[in-house]
């Protein structure tokens, strides 16, 4: 029913007329008769504006919208200031294309161009990629981009997000790249393991910086030894920390990259995201994706462009150093207008409250028995034990309107992982432990 | 225009955050950043000028028309945005249990089912983010699927030469071997190329069509069978999905598998680059292969892991706010309403390549399907006027040009796709400028080899920012 065709019947046949058809039947002459759809799709018939909104809006009724979130683990809620949205609602960014015509499309190339130096910012390397797909995807890319004909071989650390260690083993399955998991130790990469697996054949060691434990690892020595043995170090880092944490640049990381959500990207379920890569200057060259550079225009007009394009698919076909094409320009710029917003004293707020309220979170919870299960430093997430009662406690939780911690799996049965962020407030705190004491 | 970080000033700033209610705790000095960090300090007042004053400098499908070929840049209607933009889409944590998410389970399972049916698979993986990353995840299925057999000689992939880049690199990094072949003038398969290279070692065929000259390769069925009994599947590139949506389905051509692009046939934006969306589908003897975790379930909606996965593509479900799109458009349009925009996105693609064909050179005459390709060859030997120059006196008159110097087998190629949202009036507009065009290359060669002059900056020393890269603002 509802369609988005402005032709007039009376337009339809002046274009027939012009083509010199009767019927756009005609057009579709090419395609073999038995292969035609003679029934119509088995879809319902389409619908009005007012019956689409109704039925929409039901099925997102149909979710729970939790007044409280203490849970993160890849993907965190923070608080999204009204001048994000409103910029990136813009029509013109928000319908145009990748920016192949530079001369209608400085607008979107100098967003990028920004966004790529505030990324360059937080971690500290010298350049930036315009983005790709997730976090989890820009880690994967980074270790394709450590690939040498001798060196195969990627470390992951057992303490990365389980879907990011899923994502890259299912990257390197395609590259032919060894992927070998370094276990834990007291919720840290286990250091004395590491050393055994580093030899010649080690391209790189993936490390993620708080890890998934809200641990914060020992990235300098971690990285001391990886480039002792001739490989690269690659740190998957929080944006949001990094106002306050030791940088990848600091610890010596020849590449970082991240989960970009928590910069003014709302839950979502899960995506749109935004992956960042950053590195140093020896490795821009083997960067996936589009990248904006500076240059001017005949006149000697300062101007901005897709640059270094012979890294790229479209030029580069086979020897392409990804495939990617379309990525998150749109979420780049969500995170460069949150930035811009917060600006840099609001970004170390926003870190040390998350920090600080996770640190209270856990003190509350101690007192109520539920004990923490490592103590090392750590930022806005960290593990308890349950108590042998996870479900039960989230079924309570939910019903009072709150996402409690994340009831871990596998080896980690029996503890949750717990996160705070600068939107919990003390008093939400304190009523959730009132509701766990009580169960 | 200035950059953000020039318009800065110390000290300046908004007021967002309250003060914090807990204790403070600050990192130990060993852990914590030493290094400055320079982020903006501006009012919200001067962001919001910056950013639109950037706005004015972007050219969208808002702005004007934008015939660019095999990027089906249609109109983005705005309750789909509204819809995606419900707390009860964007306030979901992805880690929510079940039975707090069944509206989003509902979401991805009708997407699914609409996808299956246009498309003629049969079963759908949303996971993947854009249409690279479908290929990608397709490829991987297929490298599954004949690894489950134990079939390892399986090692490469055929790949015609008027395809997309994106087929050749994600063959790569699939770690398949890429074999081209060279298609005939039309953009078809040379069927005596394809049976001379097909074997015991062909894993499969990556095709899109209508072909990227814009016609329908009418041995199809052929083509696939070729592949098949070579042992080899049949992918299909879904970029050009926009001709054939409930008229012919890429299931009943032949084909395993399948990405669709929904950001370009299924009308969610494209948002200056992405995100975009690229579910990859498949034949059910490929299905248990599939990435990502997939939607069972009529009443209640569960998550299941497909028993053979491939593992993930990315974290979480796919770009799902971008499927919320998207499934707004398809419900919107529904049995009827998807057949009629495909029928009309060809119809206008038809009128002006008719339109035009008294000026410009076709790539080739028959009747196209949703683009057409204009070969500026001749022009060029006999105006010096290239397809370069002609975008570029596109762009002075508000049209954003069609795609140039592809596909790569026709020579100073323009692809044009109108898609079915313009006007008959725009698609006028647009001919009449075109042909002007055509005669200032005759007549007035030099003024077109300036053009644009109308724009915020002219053409640009792209040579330049490729060998002295500046890549970041310093500081």
């Amino acid at each position: 029913m509802g369609n988005y065709i402005p032709a007039t019947e009376n337009e339809k046949k002046e274009m027939l007329r012009a083509i010199g058809i009767d019927s756009i039947d005609t057009l579709f002459g090419q395609i073999p008769e038995e292969m035609i759809i003679k029934d119509g799709l088995k879809l319902p018939e389409g619908m009005s504006e007012t019956q689409i909104n109704k039925k929409m809006t039901a099925m997102a009724e149909k979710n729970q919208v939790f007044k409280s979130i203490f849970r993160g683990a890849g993907a965190y809620q923070h608080y999204i200031p009204s001048i994000v949205k409103s910029i990136t609602a813009k029509e013109a960014f928000l319908t145009a294309y990748t920016p192949y015509q530079a001369e209608v499309s400085q607008g979107i190339l100098q967003t990028i161009f920004e966004y790529q130096t505030m990324m360059c910012e937080l971690t500290g390397l010298d350049d930036s990629n315009a983005s790709v797909y997730d976090g989890a995807t820009a880690a994967a890319e980074a270790i394709a981009m450590c690939k040498m004909r001798k060196k195969n071989k990627a470390l992951v650390s057992a303490t990365v997000n389980p879907g990011v260690i899923d994502t890259i083993t299912t990257y390197c399955h395609g590259n032919g790249m060894e992927v070998v998991v370094i276990p834990e130790k007291n919720g840290e990469t286990d250091i004395e393991l590491m050393e055994k697996e580093l030899d010649d054949g080690v391209a790189c060691l993936y490390l993620q910086q708080p890890n998934y434990f809200g641990i914060i690892e020992a990235a300098e020595e971690i990285g001391q030894r990886v480039h002792a043995a001739n490989g690269k170090l690659i740190m998957g880092v929080n944006p949001i920390a990094m106002a306050i944490l030791k940088t990848p640049a600091e610890c010596q990381a020849d590449i970082a990259v991240g989960e970009g959500q928590p910069l003014g990207i709302p839950l979502g379920f899960g995506g749109p995201y935004l992956g960042f890569m950053t590195c140093k200057a020896d490795m821009t060259r083997k960067l996936p994706g589009r990248i904006v550079g500076e240059t001017t225009d005949l006149e000697g007009k300062q101007a901005f462009v897709l640059t270094l394009q012979a890294r790229e698919q479209h030029i580069r076909r086979e020897k392409a150093s990804s495939n990617i094409c379309s990525n998150q320009a749109l979420c780049a710029m969500t995170a460069a207008v949150y930035l811009s917003a917060v600006g840099p004293k609001g970004l170390k707020e926003v870190a040390n409250q998350s920090m600080s309220k996770a640190a209270y979170l856990k003190t509350r919870l101690a007192e109520i028995g539920y004990d923490t299960v490592y103590d090392k430093p750590f930022f806005n997430e960290f593990v308890t034990a349950d108590k042998g009662k996870a479900e039960e406690i989230m079924g309570v939780l939910v019903e009072n309107g709150i996402l409690g911690g994340l009831p871990l799996t596998g080896e980690h049965t029996g503890q949750i992982l717990w996160c705070c962020t600068e939107v919990n407030s003390k008093d939400e705190i304190d009523a959730l432990i009132q509701i766990l004491k009580e169960v | 225009m200035s950059l953000i970080f020039e318009k800065s000033i110390q000290e300046r700033g908004l007021t967002i955050f309250e003060a914090c209610d807990v204790p403070i705790i600050e990192l130990p000095v060993a852990q914590s950043r030493k290094i400055d960090l320079h982020l903006p300090e501006l009012s919200e007042n001067d962001i919001s000028r910056h950013y639109t004053q950037l706005e004015k400098k972007t050219h969208g499908v808002n702005d004007g028309f934008y015939p660019l070929g095999s990027c089906t840049m249609k109109y983005n209607p705005r309750i789909n945005e509204e819809i995606a933009g419900l707390s009860g889409f964007t306030n979901i944590h992805p880690l929510q249990p079940e039975t707090t998410v069944q509206g989003c389970l509902e979401v991805l399972k009708t997407a699914e089912n609409c996808l299956c049916e246009i498309t003629g698979m049969d079963a759908v993986s949303l996971q993947p983010a854009a249409g690279a990353h479908g290929e990608f995840a397709g490829l991987m299925l297929i490298k599954a699927y004949h690894e489950n057999r134990g079939d390892l000689k399986r090692t490469k992939i055929i790949v015609p030469d008027s395809a997309h880049g994106t087929n050749p690199a994600s063959a790569t990094m699939a770690g398949f071997e890429v074999i081209s072949i060279t298609s005939l003038a039309d953009g078809c398969v040379d069927l005596e190329k394809l049976k001379a290279v097909v074997g015991e070692d062909t894993a499969g065929l990556m095709l899109t069509n209508p072909n990227t000259v814009g016609l329908f390769d009418k041995n199809i069925l052929e083509i696939t069978k070729i592949v098949h009994q070579a042992g080899g599947l049949n992918y299909y590139d879904g970029a050009n999905l926009n001709a054939i949506m409930g008229i012919v389905r890429p299931g009943d051509m032949g084909f395993d598998v399948i990405h669709v692009n929904l950001h370009k046939t299924f009308s969610t934006p494209h948002g200056g680059g992405g995100p975009g969306s690229g579910p990859v589908g498949c034949k059910s003897q490929l299905a248990a292969f599939l990435p990502g975790l997939m939607v069972t379930g009529e009443e209640f909606f569960a998550f299941f892991k497909p028993e053979k996965t491939i593992g993930n593509m990315k974290n979480f479900y796919g770009n799902f706010l971008v499927v919320v799109k998207a499934l707004t458009y398809m419900l919107t349009l529904g049995k009827s309403g998807i057949p009629e925009a495909s029928r009309h996105a060809v119809l206008n693609a038809n009128y002006m390549m008719a339109k035009l064909a008294d000026c410009y050179d076709m790539a080739y005459e028959e009747h196209c399907m949703h683009e057409f390709v204009m070969s500026l060859s001749q022009l060029k030997k006999e105006t010096g006027i290239s397809a370069m120059d002609i975008a570029k006196g596109l762009l002075d008159n508000d049209i954003h040009p069609p795609t140039m110097y592809f596909p790569l087998i026709v020579e100073e190629a323009l692809m044009v796709e109108p898609t079915e949202t313009e006007s008959k009036e725009v698609l006028d507009h647009a001919i009449s400028i075109l042909k002007r065009l055509f005669t200032q290359s005759h007549e007035n060669a030099e003024a077109l080899h300036q053009a644009p002059i109308k724009t915020a900056v002219r053409r640009l020393d792209e040579l330049n920012a490729a060998r002295n890269p500046k890549l970041r603002y310093l500081f």
